[in-house]
C-alpha cells in the first residue's frame, strides 16, 4: 500500500480531531478527540517507520533503520496514558464542584 | 584598592542592614557605614598610582573586566557622595521610617552603585553600576514616598528605563565595533564609527544620559519625584544621582564620539539654555519649596549641559567643579526643607511664613545656601558657574547671553522663596513651634563652611582636575 | 603700607564675623563698639596707604594675594591694587563709613540685641564687600564685591523683614542690581575672551589690541552694570524703594557708597571709555536724562527720605554726565563731595524721624529748627552744599561737570544747569518745609521732640565741616593755577583725553558760575518764599501727579515686563508642562496602558479560544517553514 494512503488517513483523523476539540464542549469529547490526534500521529509515525525499515531491509536483512519510529509510539502511548489520568480526574473533580462538565464554565483564567 | 572599598563598603553594609532589627542600631549602622566611606574617600585625596585602581577578572565571556580607577574627575564624585550620605543621615537623623533597616539598606545600596558608576572603567561595569544605583532609587520612592509616588514612581521608572535600554543598545554596538570585542574604556576611546554611526550611536547615549541629568524636555519626571520621595532619597537624587548623568557625558560621551558631539553641540546647547529659561520660569510660578528647587535644579543642571559641550577646558574643568558645588547647596536647601516638612506638615508658601523670627539659625543657613544657588561670590558654585558661563559665551555669545538671563531669574525665585518662607509676619501662628535639632544645625553648619570655602579658594579642587581635564580634552580634539 | 593693604578689608570682615556669631551674647554696647572701631581701624590703615600714595612717583602696587581661579587658559589672581583712585576711595568709605557707624549705635539702641548685633555684622560686610570691590585689582575681584555690596544692600532693606513691603523693596533692588551684575559679567567674559585675563594692568596695556566694536560692547555691557549699581534709567526705580532700609544704612550704602562703585567702575575703566566715542556719548545722554528726571520726580515727593533718594538719583546722573563728557576727575570729586553732603543729609533726616517718632512726611513737620539746632544747621549747609553755593563743596565738583559738559555741548550743559535750579528748589521745598514755620504734627510728637544724643550730632558736626570745606581740594584753574590737588593726585590713574575743561578760557568759566549759581539763588530764594509761608500739603494735581507718581514709572514695568513674564511663566508652568511634555509622557504610558486594556479581552478564559488561536499560530508556521522562502526579500528586509 502506498504511504500516501496512511498520511491521508492519519491526516483525516488529525482533523477530525482538531474540530472536535474546538467545537465541543464537553470535556471528555475533548479528551477523546485529544486522543485522536495523538493516535493519528502515531499511525503516521507507525507507517513511516515500516516505510524506511522496509527500504532498508531490502538491502541489508538485518537492518534497524527507523525502528526508532515505532519507539516514539510507545513513548506517546506511554504519555498519554498518563495524560488520560491525570487529565480524567481533573475532570471528575471539575464535576464534583460544578455538576458539569462543559468546558465554558471554566473562565476563571479571565480575571 | 581604595575604589573596590569605596564599593564594597556600602555594598556590604547595604545588605547587612537588611537584616538588622532595631531602628537604632539600622540608622547608627547606616551612619557608621557612611562614615568609613568618607574616610576612605578621603584618603583617596592624598594617594596616586597604583592604590587608585584595581583591574580584575570579572565577565570574561563577555569581555568585560571588573576595572576600577579613580582620576580627578573620579575622586570629587566619590567625595562628593562620601561626603554627602553621613550628611543626610546625620541631618535627617530623627525622621522615622517604617522598616528603617530596608529603608537604610537601600540607600546604602544606591550609594554603592554610585560609586561603582563613579569609579567604573569599563562600559559593562558601568552599566551594572548604573542600574545598582537606580533600582534602589525606586524602591526607596515607591515604598517611602508621599502620596502620588506610585504613578510618580511609575514615570520614574519609565524615563530611567527607556533611557537605561537606549544606552544598553548603545552599548552592545560600541561593543562590537571595537576590535578586540572588550569594554574597557581604553578600546573605547579608539572606536573607528562611520560619521552615520557615530551621530545615531552619539543620541542613544545623550537621550539615556540627558534624561538622567535631567536636560529638557526629558526633566518632567523630576519635579514630580523629587516631591513625592522622602526627603532624604530626594537628597540623593538631586544631589549625587543627576551627577551621574553629567559624569558619564564627560567620562564617556564626549570622549568616545568627539566627532558628533561636535558636530551635536549646537543641538545640545540650544536645549540646554532653552531649559534654563524654560525651567527659571516655571520655578516663578511653583508654590511648593520641594519643586521650586527642583526646577531651580533643572536650570544648573541645563547650564553644566551646555558648558560640556563647548569642549573647552575652562567649560569642562566649570562643570566637574560645579558637580561638586551643586551638590552640596542642593543638599543643605534639601536639609532646611525637610526640617520645615517634617515640623510643620507643609512646604506650600501660602502656609509659610515668618519663620526667620523662630528658627533664626535655619534661617541663616538657609539664606547662605539659596545665596551660594544663586552663584553669588564667594559662595563656591560661582566659581564653577563662572567658568561655564565663560564657556558658553565663548562659543556663542548670543547663547551666553541668552543663558545669563537665567541669573536674573534663579535671583527672583529664590529670594521670592525665601522671603514668602522666612521673611514677613508669622503664619499659622499655633502651628509655628519650630525646634531645629542639634545634628541638623550641625550638619547644616558643615555644608556652609564647604560652600564657603570652596568659593574663597576653589584652587584645590581645580587642580585636582587639572589633568582629567586635560586628558579629555586631547581626546576631543 | 600698602604691603598691609589686606588688613583694610580684614578689620570689617572680623568685625562682621564676630558681631555675626556673637549677636546674641554680646552686649549692644560692645556690639556697637567693635562694628565702629574695625572701621575706624581701617580707615586708620587707609590713610596710612593715601599718605604714602600721596607721596611723588608712587608707583601703583599690586598685592597678589592667592590664586583665586586658575585654569589652563586664564588665571585670575585673588589681588588688591593700590594707586591713587583706590586709596581716596579707601578714605572716604572708611571714613564717612566709620561716622555712619557711630551714628547707628545711637540711632538703632532701640533694636532687640540680636538684631542690633546683626545690623553691625550686615554693615560692616558691607564695609568689607565695598572694600574688595575699589581694591580688587581686576574686573572679578571687583564683581565680587559688586554683588556682595548688592547682596547687603539687599539684607539691611529687608532688615525689618517682618514687613512684607520692605522684603519686596530689597528683592527688587537685588533683581535689579542683577541685570546690571549680568551686564557686567558678560564684559568681563568679553574681556576674558578677547585677552585671557582680566587684570587692570594688562587689560589697559593690550587695550589698544581691541578692535572698536569690541570696546564699544565692553563699554556698553559694564555700563549696563554700572545702571544697575548706581541707579540709572532704566534701572533706578530700586533706589528710591530701597530707603525701606534704616535711615544710617540709606546714608552709607544708597547715597555714599555703593551707588557710587558705577562711577568707579568708570573711572577705573577710564582707558576702555575713552577709545569708546560712542558709549561715552550714551553714558552723557542717560546720566543727564537721569539727572534732570530724578530731579523733576523729588519735586512733589512728600517722604523726606524719598525727596533725598532721588536727589541722590539725580545726583548720580551728574557723576555720568560728568563721565560721559571725560572730565573723569570731575566726576570723582562729586562722589566725594556728595559722599559727604548726600550722608549728612541722610544721618540728618535719620536724627528728624528720630526725633518725630518714625514720621518721615514733610506734610507732617515744620518749625523743627528751634527744637534740633544742630540738626538744624548741618542739614541746612548740605543744602547749600548740594545747591551749589560757593564756597560749598557742591558748588565746585558741580561747577567743574558743567563746565565739562558746556564744552562738549552746550545743550549737555543747559539742561544740567537748569536741573541744578531744580535741585536747589526741592531741597530748600524740603528743607523750609521740615525746619521752618510751625509745627503740623500731634501734640505727642512735639512733645517728644528733641535734639539727637552726641552719638548722632558728632558725626553731623563732621560731616558738615567736609560738606562745607571738601571742595577746596579742587579749585578750579579760573581761580587760581594748578590749585586743582585733586586732580594732580589722580593724574597718574586717569588717561589724559584731548579735550579737558582747561580748554575753556576763564571769562566763560566765570560765566557758567555765574548762570549755575544765579539759577540756584533764584530757586532757593523762590523755594523759600512761597513754601515759609504756605507749605504745600495738599495732594498733588495735573502734572504735580504725575511728578508725584513718580511718572508712573513702576506702573510701566510692572505691565511691561513684569507681569508678562510672571503670565509666560504661568502659560509654561501649566501649559507647555503639563500637556505638553507631560502629555507626551503620560500619553504614551496612558497608550500603552490602553493597549494593555484592549489586548486583555483575548484572554476570555475559554479553553476553546486559546486552542483556537493555538492552532491558527501552528498553521501561520506551517504557512511560513513550507512557503516562507517566497517571503524572505521582506525577512530579509527586516533583518537588517
Amino acid at each position: 500500500m502506498p504511504i500516501t494512503y496512511y498520511i491521508v488517513l492519519s491526516i483525516v483523523l488529525f482533523c477530525i480531531g482538531v474540530v472536535g476539540v474546538l467545537t465541543r464542549r464537553n470535556a471528555i469529547i475533548i479528551f477523546m478527540c485529544v486522543e485522536l490526534m495523538l493516535n493519528a500521529v502515531n499511525l503516521l509515525l507507525v507507517a513511516f517507520s515500516k516505510m524506511h525499515n522496509g527500504v532498508a531491509m531490502a538491502k541489508d536483512p538485518a537492518s534497524t533503520v527507523g525502528i526508532d519510529g515505532q519507539l516514539f509510539v510507545f513513548f506517546i502511548m506511554v504519555v498519554a496514558a498518563a495524560e488520560v489520568c491525570v487529565g480524567l480526574s481533573i475532570i471528575v473533580m471539575v464535576y464534583r464542584n460544578t455538576h458539569s462538565v462543559d468546558v465554558n464554565f471554566l473562565n476563571r483564567l479571565k480575571n | 584598592m581604595i575604589p573596590v572599598l569605596l564599593i564594597v563598603i556600602p555594598l556590604v553594609t547595604g545588605l547587612i542592614s537588611f537584616f538588622l532589627k532595631e531602628e537604632r542600631s539600622a540608622k547608627a549602622f547606616a551612619l557608621l557605614s557612611s562614615v568609613a566611606t568618607l574616610a576612605v574617600s578621603l584618603i583617596s585625596l592624598f594617594q596616586s598610582g597604583d592604590s587608585l585602581s584595581t583591574d580584575a577578572s570579572w565577565l570574561p565571556m563577555l569581555g568585560s573586566r571588573f576595572s576600577v580607577s579613580l582620576d580627578g574627575m573620579g575622586k570629587i564624585l566619590t567625595l562628593l557622595t562620601a561626603v554627602s550620605f553621613p550628611i543626610i543621615f546625620a541631618a535627617t537623623y530623627n525622621n522615622k521610617y517604617k522598616s528603617p533597616n530596608a529603608f537604610y539598606g537601600f540607600m546604602l545600596l544606591t550609594q554603592a552603585g554610585l560609586m561603582g558608576v563613579f569609579c567604573a572603567m569599563d562600559l559593562f561595569l558601568f552599566y551594572f553600576f548604573w542600574e545598582l544605583a537606580l533600582i534602589p532609587a525606586y524602591f526607596l520612592c515607591s515604598k517611602w514616598g508621599g502620596e502620588k509616588r506610585i504613578p510618580v514612581t511609575f514615570k520614574f521608572f519609565v524615563y530611567t528605563f527607556l533611557g537605561s535600554l537606549l544606552m544598553l543598545v548603545g552599548i552592545l554596538f560600541v561593543y562590537f565595533k571595537t576590535p578586540d570585542h572588550s569594554f574597557a574604556i581604553s578600546s573605547l576611546y579608539n572606536l573607528a564609527l562611520t560619521y552615520g554611526e557615530e551621530s545615531f550611536i552619539f543620541w542613544l547615549f545623550f537621550i539615556a544620559f540627558a534624561i538622567k541629568m535631567p536636560v529638557f524636555p526629558f526633566h518632567t519626571w523630576q519635579p514630580d519625584t523629587y516631591e513625592q520621595a522622602p526627603t532624604a532619597v530626594t537628597m540623593v537624587l538631586s544631589g549625587i544621582m543627576v551627577k551621574m548623568g553629567v559624569f558619564a557625558v564627560i567620562r564617556w560621551l564626549l570622549p568616545m564620539f568627539p566627532g558628533a558631539s561636535e558636530r551635536m553641540a549646537d543641538i545640545v546647547m540650544i536645549l540646554a539654555v532653552t531649559g534654563m529659561i524654560y525651567a527659571s520660569l516655571i520655578a516663578i510660578r511653583q508654590d511648593d519649596m520641594k519643586r521650586l528647587v527642583a526646577y531651580s535644579s533643572i536650570a544648573h543642571i541645563g547650564l553644566m549641559a551646555a558648558s560640556m559641550f563647548t569642549g573647552s577646558a575652562s567649560g569642562i574643568q566649570g562643570v566637574i567643579f560645579q558637580m561638586f558645588a551643586h551638590g552640596i547647596n542642593i543638599i543643605g536647601l534639601w536639609i532646611v526643607i525637610d526640617v520645615i516638612e517634617q515640623q510643620l506638615g507643609t512646604r506650600k508658601f501660602s502656609e509659610l511664613g515668618g519663620l526667620a523670627q523662630k528658627a533664626p539659625v535655619l534661617a541663616i543657613m538657609f539664606v547662605i545656601m539659596s545665596f551660594a544657588n544663586i552663584a553669588l561670590p564667594l559662595t563656591n558654585s560661582f566659581v564653577g558657574e563662572f567658568l561655564m558661563f565663560n564657556s558658553v559665551f565663548n562659543y556663542s555669545i548670543v547663547l551666553g547671553a541668552v543663558a545669563c538671563i537665567s541669573i536674573i531669574l534663579a535671583a527672583v525665585y529664590t529670594l521670592w522663596m525665601v522671603q514668602k518662607v522666612f521673611y514677613g509676619e508669622v503664619a499659622n501662628e499655633d502651628r509655628v513651634v519650630l525646634n531645629v535639632p542639634i545634628n541638623t544645625q550641625l550638619m547644616l553648619a558643615v555644608l556652609v563652611a564647604v560652600v564657603l570655602f570652596f568659593g574663597i579658594y576653589p584652587q584645590p579642587m581645580i587642580n585636582l582636575t587639572s589633568e582629567t581635564v586635560t586628558k579629555i580634552i586631547a581626546q576631543i580634539k | 603700607m600698602s604691603k598691609f593693604v589686606y588688613l583694610v578689608p580684614l578689620f570689617p570682615l572680623i568685625g562682621f564675623l564676630i558681631n555675626g556669631l556673637g549677636r546674641k551674647s554680646l552686649s549692644k554696647s560692645l556690639i556697637g563698639l567693635i562694628g565702629s572701631a574695625v572701621i575706624l581701624a581701617s580707615f586708620a590703615v587707609s590713610l596710612g596707604i593715601f599718605f604714602q600714595v600721596k607721596q611723588e612717583g608712587f608707583q601703583p602696587q599690586v598685592i597678589h594675594l592667592f590664586d583665586f581661579i586658575k585654569v589652563q587658559s586664564f588665571n585670575i589672581p585673588f589681588a588688591f591694587q593700590v594707586d591713587q583712585l583706590s586709596s581716596l576711595f579707601l578714605l572716604i568709605i572708611t571714613g564717612v563709613g566709620f561716622l555712619i557707624h557711630v551714628y547707628s549705635t545711637s540711632y538703632m539702641h532701640n533694636e532687640e540685641p540680636q538684631h542690633y548685633g546683626r545690623y553691625f555684622a550686615y554693615l560692616n560686610l558691607f564695609v568689607f564687600s565695598m572694600l574688595l570691590l575699589v581694591l580688587g585689582a581686576n574686573y572679578v575681584i571687583m564683581f565680587i564685591g559688586w554683588e556682595g555690596v548688592g547682596l547687603c544692600s539687599y539684607l539691611l532693606i529687608g532688615f525689618w523683614f517682618k514687613n512684607n513691603n520692605y522684603n519686596y523693596a530689597a528683592r527688587k533692588a537685588f533683581v535689579m542690581n542683577r541685570i546690571g551684575d549680568v551686564g557686567f559679567l558678560l564684559a568681563v567674559f568679553w574681556i576674558l575672551a578677547k585677552l585671557g585675563t582680566v587684570s587692570y594692568g594688562d587689560v589697559f596695556a593690550r587695550a589698544s589690541t581691541f578692535s572698536t566694536f569690541d570696546v564699544t560692547a565692553i563699554t556698553m555691557l559694564l555700563f549696563v552694570g554700572a545702571m544697575g549699581k548706581s541707579a540709572q534709567i532704566p534701572l533706578y526705580t530700586w533706589l528710591p524703594d530701597a530707603m525701606a532700609g534704616p535711615t544710617p544704612v540709606s546714608a552709607l550704602i544708597h547715597a555714599a557708597t555703593m551707588v557710587t562703585a558705577g562711577i568707579y567702575m568708570i573711572v577705573r575703566s577710564n582707558v576702555l571709555y575713552t577709545m569708546a566715542p560712542t558709549t561715552m556719548t550714551v553714558v552723557a545722554v542717560v546720566g543727564l536724562a537721569t539727572a534732570f528726571l530724578a530731579a523733576t520726580i523729588a519735586l512733589k515727593q512728600n517722604d523726606i527720605k524719598k525727596v533725598l533718594a532721588y536727589s541722590t538719583v539725580s545726583q548720580l546722573g551728574y557723576m555720568f554726565l560728568g563721565l560721559g563728557v571725560g572730565a573723569y576727575t570731575g566726576a570723582v570729586f562729586h562722589v566725594m563731595t556728595h559722599a559727604f553732603f548726600k550722608a549728612l543729609l541722610f544721618l540728618g533726616a535719620g536724627s528728624v524721624i528720630h526725633a518725630m517718632g518714625n514720621e518721615q512726611d514733610i506734610r507732617s513737620m515744620g518749625g523743627l529748627k528751634k527744637y534740633m539746632p544742630i540738626t538744624h544747621i548741618t542739614f541746612l549747609l548740605a543744602c547749600l552744599a548740594i545747591a551749589g553755593i560757593p564756597p560749598f563743596s557742591g558748588f565746585f565738583s558741580k561747577d567743574e561737570i558743567l563746565a565739562a559738559a558746556y564744552e562738549h555741548n552746550k545743550v549737555l550743559w543747559l539742561i544740567g544747569a537748569i536741573t541744578a535750579g531744580l535741585t536747589a528748589f526741592y531741597m530748600f521745598r524740603l528743607y523750609v518745609m521740615t525746619f521752618l514755620g510751625g509745627f503740623r504734627g500731634t501734640h505727642d510728637q512735639e512733645h517728644h521732640l528733641h535734639e539727637s544724643p552726641s552719638a548722632m550730632t558728632i558725626p553731623l558736626i563732621i560731616l558738615a565741616v567736609l560738606s562745607v570745606v571738601g571742595g577746596f581740594v579742587g579749585i578750579p584753574e579760573a581761580f587760581a593755577h594748578n590749585a586743582h590737588a585733586l586732580e594732580h593726585f589722580l593724574s597718574p590713574v586717569i588717561v589724559k583725553s584731548t579735550e579737558t575743561a582747561h580748554a575753556l578760557d576763564t571769562g566763560t568759566e566765570y560765566m557758567l558760575m555765574a548762570i549755575s549759581v544765579g539759577l540756584a539763588v533764584i530757586a532757593i530764594i523762590y523755594a523759600w518764599t512761597r513754601f515759609s509761608k504756605k507749605p504745600e500739603i495738599a495732594e498733588a494735581e495735573g502734572a504735580g501727579k504725575l511728578l508725584a507718581n513718580k511718572w508712573y514709572v513702576d506702573e510701566l514695568y510692572d505691565k511691561v515686563i513684569a507681569n508678562p513674564l510672571v503670565a509666560l511663566g504661568g502659560f509654561l508652568k501649566n501649559v507647555i508642562e503639563k500637556s505638553g511634555i507631560d502629555g507626551i509622557v503620560n500619553g504614551v504610558g496612558r497608550g500603552v496602558n490602553y493597549a494593555g486594556r484592549q489586548m486583555r479581552l483575548m484572554q476570555s478564559g475559554q479553553v476553546g479560544n486559546y486552542i483556537l488561536l493555538m492552532v491558527l499560530s501552528m498553521v501561520l508556521m506551517i504557512i511560513l517553514v513550507f512557503y516562507g522562502n517566497n517571503l524572505n526579500p521582506v525577512l530579509k528586509y527586516f533583518s537588517k
